[in-house]
Parts: structure tokens; sequence; C-alpha cells
């Protein structure tokens, strides 16, 4: 065991093996490529958000904040993304449950189903809601408004309308960010297998033991990362949220659409100051996801050490 | 617990997988199900466990599935009462081993849950029943494959089942941990004598490790007794293949009741080579090749009536007083024969130049006589 560890580590410390090595030319050439166009698609317009965003001084960007109509902004798109991520968490744990451990007639098509999200333009999605639960649309005419006699005491008077207002936007991010999860959890679900499962059947657990102690921590990281990707893009989401939204500033607005209000306004400054509070968003996301990669490996390399630390004395 | 099969079947889409199969397994017992890939016996293990059910047909009932005479067939895996290792042992993989070997106890509901102490101890136990003392802070990751087995063994036992079943247990391992592993596992058995069944396609694994060996190909039972009775008795000609080295051959022409379309089956051990004449129960030979490395010589020969090779094996020392030339004819027999005529089983036995027949199944009205 000892000599395998040693191995390991001489492997890795000199994994760069000579006759792996490029001449020096190549390397310069391709890693200056690639470094240039990251940096010049990716770093300088991110930097840029940010830049343009303080060109006024850190009194006028926070001023962008203080409006009425960024707070009620910001505070839309958490709400969205609150209902929305949490929905789609438990719809693509289902699902994929489903898929990966489970052989049914339709199976196929609910794959599709669930991938549709992604073909649909967003835009189409929105219209799709636009003319399912507008006031004109399919179901629209049939949601309670004003005085409907044949429906309950609470709903009655009730005015629940969908398009151009809260429900709406929800309903389309649910849609939009639907495959997140569960396309993240089918292929490691499906590479586990259920022998696990079978496994803890044999051993005595019911079905919500099995679940929740081995078939959810064994895909706990492939979870938090759907669901890190899923919150992304439920509070990026711009076309399908455009389309239903109405873009009625204070009520209707998420961050995205007032950025692109303040923009249209040719309130610049404003514009790239909100979208900078968004680009900070996915920045925090993505070392959130490798602060949480990093631990894992940690807490495996403390296992793996302590246990030849064993072996050794 | 004994452990009873009632004609089960079971078909995975047009195909079968088990076809009305009916077994008993006595108590305290270590049994193999044994045969190649696709015979059925994963599947017949399967649904001892619970993991499968029996099909079911309109005109037919489902088979049963008895521990100790009492009908399990709707008893849930879990409460069976059955220990299962995997293939793949299917190791909890975010557990450590101590958790994965006390996941049993553990998921008990509270009321019938020993005490975190209880369960302590059980797993130090297990883990030094296993010789895995020390490991129990691992992760399965860190394990060889013969202590991934051996854990797994030890999950399954925590619960003190009152079956164990284990399904291909040294598959996937390498030949020597194999060996080392079978040792164990019986020397395991004579301690804790659960009525073990264990599914393999190593008929060396079967003979060498079980009580009873239950020979299994396509969707059924050849046969099945203790190691020695199907080895030497094989009740058909699948059997004498499958299990262990064996001649081939159309048995002799020109013999009464041998239609030259008949099988003739001998094990090369149970070849003798002599010089000399062709007598009244022998035949020719050519030496087309002797290999004397290894602990018995083998004997490559050439039947000269029809040219059909076959092999034999004789003991050192008599290889070496033979002093077998390469291309030499030499005078061959066979001590013991199994001959299927159509299908029906006849045995010959040639002890000091005396033939005796034994003929299950054989009728005199086929004629009697002698078969070499």
């Amino acid at each position: 065991m000892a000599g395998n560890v040693s191995t390991l580590v001489y492997v890795a410390k000199h994994r760069q093996r000579r006759s792996l090595k490029d001449p020096l030319w190549v390397r310069v050439l391709l890693i200056g490529a690639a470094l240039l166009f990251v940096g010049l698609f990716l770093l300088v317009p991110m930097a840029s958000v940010f830049a343009e965003g303080l060109k006024k001084g850190w009194g006028a960007y926070f001023a962008a904040f203080r409006d009425p109509d960024a707070l009620a902004a910001i505070r839309l798109t958490l709400l969205t993304a609150g209902i929305a991520v949490p929905l789609n968490l438990v719809f693509g744990l289902a699902a994929s449950w489903a898929i990966a451990k489970f052989e049914f007639r339709g199976k196929a098509l609910l794959i599709s189903l669930i991938e549709l999200p992604f073909a649909v333009s967003p835009v189409v999605s929105g219209l799709v809601y636009v003319l399912l639960f507008g006031a004109q649309g399919w179901w629209g005419p049939y949601l309670p408004s004003g005085e409907h006699p044949w429906l309950g005491s609470w709903l009655n008077g009730q005015d629940i309308q969908v398009i151009f207002a809260v429900p709406g936007i929800v309903l389309a991010t649910i849609f939009v960010t639907f495959p997140f999860v569960a396309r993240e959890l089918i292929p490691i679900m499906q590479v586990r297998g259920n022998d696990e499962e079978y496994a803890a059947l044999t051993l005595g657990a019911n079905g919500w033991q099995t679940f929740f102690r081995v078939t959810l921590p064994n895909v706990k990281w492939g979870l938090f990362y759907g669901v890190i990707l899923c919150n992304a893009r439920a509070m990026g989401e711009f076309g399908a949220v455009s389309v239903v939204s109405g873009h009625i500033r204070g009520l209707t607005n998420t961050m995205p659409l007032h950025v692109e209000i303040l923009y249209n306004e040719y309130n610049i400054q404003a514009a790239f100051a909100v979208a900078s509070l968004l680009t900070l968003l996915a920045l925090v996301t993505l070392v959130l996801k490798n602060l949480v990669e990093w631990r894992h490996r940690r807490v495996l390399e403390a296992a793996t050490a302590s246990t030849t630390r064993q072996f050794i004395s | 617990m004994s452990i009873e099969v009632k004609n089960v079947s079971k078909h995975f889409g047009s195909f079968t997988a088990l076809a009305g199969v009916s077994l008993k397994v006595e108590s305290g017992r270590l049994t193999a199900l044994l045969g190649p890939s696709g015979s059925g016996k994963t599947t017949l293990l399967r649904i001892i466990a619970g993991l499968e059910f029996p099909d079911a047909s309109d005109d037919r009932a489902a088979g049963r599935v008895l521990f100790h005479g009492e009908d399990v067939s709707d008893v849930p895996v879990g409460r069976r009462g059955v220990g299962f290792v995997f293939q793949h042992y299917a190791l909890f993989r975010h557990m450590t081993v101590a958790q994965n070997i006390a996941f049993g106890l553990t998921v008990r509901p509270r009321s019938e849950r020993p005490n975190a102490k209880v369960i302590a101890g059980r797993v130090e136990e297990l883990l030094q029943l296993m010789q895995l003392g020390g490991l129990g802070g691992r992760l399965p990751d860190q394990l060889s494959g013969g202590q991934r087995q051996r854990v797994a063994l030890a999950r399954a036992l925590a619960v003190q089942p009152k079956v164990l079943l284990l399904d291909e247990p040294f598959g996937a391992l390498d030949a020597q941990v194999r060996k080392d592993l079978r040792r164990w596992l019986r020397s395991l058995h004579e301690k804790i004598h659960v009525t073990t069944v264990f599914v393999t396609h190593d008929q060396e694994e079967a003979l060498e490790l079980a009580d009873e060996v239950v020979v299994m190909n396509h969707a059924k039972i050849e046969q099945s007794g203790a190691p020695q009775t199907v080895y030497d008795r094989p009740a058909s000609p699948f059997v004498i293949e499958f299990l262990g080295n064996v001649n081939r051959m159309a048995a002799l022409a020109g013999k009464p009741n041998a239609t030259g379309k008949d099988v003739l089956y001998v094990r090369p051990h149970d070849v003798d080579i002599q010089r000399g004449q062709a007598g009244e129960h022998s035949l020719l030979a050519r030496v087309l090749h002797v290999f004397s490395a290894g602990s018995y010589g083998r004997i490559s020969l050439q039947r000269t009536d029809n040219g059909e090779a076959f092999e034999a094996e004789i003991a050192r020392d008599r290889l070496l007083d033979l002093d077998l030339q390469q291309g030499e004819v030499v005078s061959v027999l066979f001590r013991h024969v199994r001959l299927f005529p159509k299908g029906q089983l006849y045995e010959a036995d040639v002890t000091n130049g005396q033939l005796s027949e034994t003929a299950p199944g054989y009728r005199p009205a086929h004629g009697s006589g002698e078969h070499i």
C-alpha cells in the first residue's frame, strides 16, 4: 500500500513525461492563442461590465441599487429563483430517478420532453404561455377574474392573472430551467446502476431509506452542480420572461429586464451597475461550485492519508 | 434454514431464463449453482432472494419459494432474512467500511434497532471475523478487490441472515486472491453454518467449495448432487462436458449396439496406455505428442481406426516407465467410459480386463454387448 501511494505521488509529480512534450514554440503558440481567446471573449467583457458600472464612482454605482424599481427587480428575481429552483430540484430528481432506475413504456418520450426547453427558443416558450394563459388564450378566459358563480368562495372574486404578472414569470422560468437538474443527474445515476439500491433493499431498508441514504448521497455533487446551473439560468433568463412579463416597472421586471430598460433609456452606467450584480452572482456560484469540489477532494485525500498512515505505522 | 423452490419459471421478453425449475437446499449446506452464462443460475438466485419474482401465467400459478417449509414467495426482499452478496459487491461508496457493515442494523425501525454501542460492537466483531481489523474507517474505493468482497460479506452477515446468497462471489478477482478467498469462505462456512447458495460458472470452484452442486443449462437443472457424484456419474452429455476435461468421440464402430452416431465420453485420466496389440477391450492409437511438464503427463493420441484425436493423463513415473516415442502406435484401454446412445445414459467399466456395465435406463431390447 505504502509502495502504491509513493508510486502515485511519483506519477503525479512526473506526469509531464518528456516524450509527451511538444517543442517550445508549439506550446507557446497554442497556450498563447488559448489565453488570447479567453481574454478577448471572456475576461475583457466581464471586466468591462464592472468598469462601466463604476465609471461614475462608487456613489453612482450604489445609487443604481437604491432606485425602488431596481430593488423591486432584485426582489422579483430572487423570488422567481427561490420558487423555480426548489421545484425543479424536486422535479429533476424525481424524473432522473424514474428514468435511470426503472424501465417503463414511454421512457424515450419522457427524456425528449425533459430536453424540450433546451431545444425550444426561450421566446417561443414565453409565447406558449401567453397563448395558454393570456386573456385571449386557451385557458385565459377560465382563470378566475371578477365574478364567477361556479367557482369556490375563495377563488370567487380573486383576480388571478398569469400573464403580465408574477405567476407567468415563475412559470416561464420553471419551464426554461427544467432540464438542468435532470440532465446532470440522469447520466450519473445510469452509470451507478441499481446494485446499491438492491443491496439496501436486501438489508431491510425501505424505499425512503434507500432513496435518502443510498441514491441521494451518491448523486449529491451532481445534484449540487445541477442546482447551481439551474439557479444561474433562473436568475439570468431573459427571453421567455421578457415575453410574459409585460415590463411593468416595480412589478413585473426581473433584473435582466431592468438592465434592458435602463440601457434603452441611455442610463448606461446604471444598466451596467445592475448587470454587474448579475455577473457577481454568476461569479459567486462558480466560486461556490469550485469550493465544494475542492472540499470534497480534500475529504477524500484526508481519508486516504489517514488510512495510509495507519497502514504504515 | 432449508430452501425449497417449486416449479419456477421466468422470462425476460422472449428469453427464457428459467423453465419450471424445482430445487431443494438442505439446512446448513453450502450449495453451488453452476452453469454457463445465460443458463438461469443468477436469475434463480435472485428469485430465492426476492429481487426477482417468478412468472405467473393464466393457466399456471407462479412458482413458489419456501424457506424452512414456509412460503415466502410474497414476502418482500427486506423481510426474507437473506444476506445477498453482489457480483460487483455493490458497497455504498459514500460510506466507510464500518458504516457499510452497520447499514442493515441502522435502517431497522427504532423499536427493533440495537443501540449505537451494540451496533459498533457487532461491526467490530465482523471486522475481526473477516480479517478486516483496522479498516473500518476506510472508504470502499480505498480497498483491494478481496477486501471489498469481504466487506460485502460482512455487511450481509451483520443482519444475521437465515440464508446467505452469493452471486459470482469470486468473479471479479484475480486467480491467486480467488483461491485464497475460496478456502477462506469454506472455513467461514464451517464456523457460521448459514445455509449458503452461490452462483458460479467455474466448475473447479463449485467442485472444490460446495457440499452440493446444481448444474444448470438452458433454463433448467441438468443434475444436482455431491461434487463427487456429478463428476463421476454425470447424468447428461452436457454435465460430463461442462465438468472437467473429457474426450468426446464416436462410439466404436463394428461393435454391437453402436450405430456410429452414438457418442462416447472418456476422461483423460481414465485412459491407460500399454505397449502391445489391441486386446478385447482396447484399441490402437498413435502418439502425437507428449507433455511431461506438470504434475502428471499429458499425451495427445490419435485413433488408428477413425483418426479421432484424444488426450490421456497418466502419472509421471508411469510415463517414465513407458518411454513413449512420438509416432509410436500403442494399445489404449478406456477404464471407464460413458456412452449416450440416442440420449440414453450407459456406462461401462473395465477393471482387470473384465467388463461390467451399469446402465440406468438401459433396455436389453436394444441388445446387450460390449462397447469397448
